[in-house]
């Protein structure tokens, strides 16, 4: 045998081995599907949220969410209260942004009776739904630097959040849970002072979110990591029902607050509803960026034009709601939340049907993290943006 | 040294945003093209129909037809929009509001009476839709009979309906035939009970009577106890 041969058969040979080895090697390695539990207790949960994912590598091959970890049976609930009783039941639904959920209820038993509300109750509503926005998305803008690792956003939005909760709590008496509306208007008038006060603050707020638009949204990082993730085309999120922000990232034009007659004061101001062509991560969030400087726009416009007079229309003491069916929903901060409310002619409603904004966002969870690699799921979840209570009920 | 004005990129790939108003709101026009719409391909399977003036518009569909009326409804009408779907069981609760003394015989009214377009049997699904583009929705209901508490899944119409289908059957023991994975949502696996059915007792008002009932205090002027007291520490003559 020949040198060349020798030589060609010694390379063959250690091509073989090297072969055998990586083989041998790949199947060390070779993972086994694994089941990766994300919560309960997981901050980007907003909650108790637990999403079970099979992993192929680092690869979401399957996911789905386990909601229930917070389930209060309001809609059992509302059937043994009173029409004003249940305010305070949905106040805590999306627990962020409380007052947004009070309108809607209020609104449709109020269409039941054929009464609305003075002038001056629609704009203080209207005012105060859109401070409930702020609160709540404000929040979003902060917490969603913290999912991605940056500290600082999460303390800027606090801190300009207390400016909002503030104004919330000298008007309402209450932070968090205002029930602060009324079958017929509001509670009370606003406190002395608080209009000029307001003015301030939506000043603030419109820094603070240009101070995220420099800080988060122009950051190279957040922008690699949210760009072309999680894609949700057009048609998908209308399947689904997702509404919202979520909807307008996708390129929906539909907003609720211009699509509709309502009796509260929108109509009365000018203002743009933002969408983005793109439907990924980037697209939701920014979404909500200009929502948020939007709604600071809208309540400015609304306190230049603040009518004078009452804020409670004459409704009985004790109220009866006539029998019927009714369905209002309004473009809360999470999404479309409605109420459909039957009244057989009682004190309290036979049946509400509670329609959240979150149950829809997040039911479409299993088909957006399919194909996802794990570092994606946090930033995916953290752009749908729900609120436990929100989904549970 | 004055602070470099940050460099801002343009997030927008086009801009896409619009003011408000730009929409015809919804006639009742609209209204009643989707009605008239539904009967001419369901037929008599369109069983009624209600169209309150500047409001909204209820349908009642044959249940064999309920997938086929979601189908209709997505493609013809373009609602595209999925809003919810859910159930309602229309007996009267034999407990009241849970507001009795406890041990009380109380009659109450048991006969079954449903809300708009009528109905015949005790529960009823019902969704709701709505078009993005035409900005109105519709309120689609059918009845379901009680021997045979099964609906046709709407997930092939939409694909939102699967997280709806899965509450409503834990809710109110209703099946869905095609549903893949009819597991519950909010309650533990082996749950007994459907607790949104009126016959389902909610059990924190049978342990302990509701405290709420005791303090209503008459106004002045109404029947009731002495309101002299009242009135003199409230010069203003008001009520609270």
């Amino acid at each position: 045998m020949s040198l060349d041969a020798m030589l060609g058969d010694r390379q063959k040979l250690a091509y073989i081995a090297s072969q055998a080895a990586d083989a041998r090697l790949n199947v060390e390695l070779e993972t086994e599907g694994m089941t990766l539990n994300i919560g309960p207790q997981h901050p980007a949960t907003h909650g108790t949220l637990r999403i079970i994912c099979r992993l192929d590598g680092e690869q979401v091959i399957w996911a789905e969410p386990s909601a229930g970890y917070m389930h209060r049976g309001y809609e059992k609930l509302t059937e043994v209260r009173t029409f004003p009783q249940v305010t305070s039941l949905v106040n805590r639904i999306d627990w962020l942004g409380s007052f947004a959920n009070e309108v809607p209820f209020i609104l449709a038993s109020e269409k039941l009776m054929q009464i609305e509300a003075q002038p001056r109750a629609q704009h203080i509503r209207t005012i105060l739904f859109e401070l409930s926005r702020i609160a709540n998305v404000g929040l979003f803008l902060g917490d969603l630097g913290v999912q991605m690792g940056a500290v600082t956003p999460v303390f800027m939005a606090f801190r300009d959040r207390e400016y909002v909760l503030n104004l919330i709590e000298s008007a309402t008496g209450g932070r968090f849970h205002p029930n602060f509306d009324r079958i017929g208007g509001l509670k009370d008038d606003l406190p002395k002072g608080w209009i000029e006060e307001t003015r301030g603050v939506m000043r603030k707020l419109r820094n603070f979110c240009t101070e995220m638009e420099d800080l988060l949204f122009g950051n190279e990082i957040f922008q690699s990591r949210t760009r072309g993730v999680g894609v949700i085309p057009k048609e998908i999120a209308l399947s689904y029902g997702m509404s919202g922000a979520n909807l307008r990232a996708s390129g929906v034009d539909y907003d609720l607050r211009r699509d509709q007659v309502l009796p509260m004061a929108w109509d009365k101001t000018k203002f743009t509803v933002w969408t983005h062509p793109d439907g990924d991560s980037f697209a939701r969030c920014w979404v909500r960026l200009m929502e948020t400087r939007e709604s600071t726009l809208i309540v400015d416009q609304l306190l230049d034009t603040m009518p004078a007079g009452p804020v409670m229309a004459k409704v009985p003491r004790i109220i009866k709601v006539p029998e019927g069916e009714a369905w209002v929903s309004t473009e809360n901060p999470l999404g479309e939340m409605g109420y459909y409310v039957v009244s057989k002619g009682d004190l309290g409603p036979f049946r509400v049907k509670i329609r959240s904004a979150s149950f829809n966002n997040i039911s479409i969870v299993p088909w957006v993290l399919r194909g996802v690699y794990v570092p994606d799921i946090i930033t995916i979840l953290a752009s749908l943006y729900f609120i436990l209570g929100d989904i549970d009920r | 040294m004055a602070r470099p004005e940050p460099k801002r990129v343009s997030p927008l790939s086009s801009d896409t945003a619009s003011d408000s108003p730009i929409a015809e709101l919804p006639g009742d026009a609209l209204r009643e093209r989707a009605v008239d719409e539904l009967r001419r391909a369901l037929g008599d399977s369109l069983i009624d129909s209600l169209i309150k003036p500047g409001d909204d518009v209820w349908v009642r569909v044959a249940l064999t037809s309920w997938r086929e009326a979601g189908a209709i409804l997505r493609d013809t009408l373009q609602m595209d929009y999925f809003c919810f779907l859910s159930a309602i069981d229309w007996m009267p609760s034999p407990y009241g509001r849970g507001e009795d003394e406890p041990g009380a015989e109380i009659e109450r009214p048991t006969e079954i009476k449903q809300g708009y377009t009528g109905g015949e049997t005790r529960f009823q699904v019902f969704a709701r839709v709505a078009s993005t583009d035409l900005h109105y929705g519709i309120t689609i209901k059918a009845d379901v009979p009680e021997d045979d508490l099964v609906v046709p899944s709407w997930i092939s119409n939409y694909a939102g309906a699967n997280w709806h289908e899965r509450e409503c059957h834990e809710m109110f023991g209703i099946g869905f035939g095609g549903h893949p994975n009819l597991i519950n949502m909010y309650l533990p696996t082996g749950f007994e009970g459907h607790p949104l059915r009126k016959d389902f007792p909610l059990l924190a008002r049978m342990v302990k009577p509701w405290p709420g009932i005791v303090d209503v205090e008459p106004l002045p002027g109404e029947d009731g106890p002495s309101t002299e007291n009242l009135e003199a520490n409230n010069p203003d003559g008001a009520a609270s």
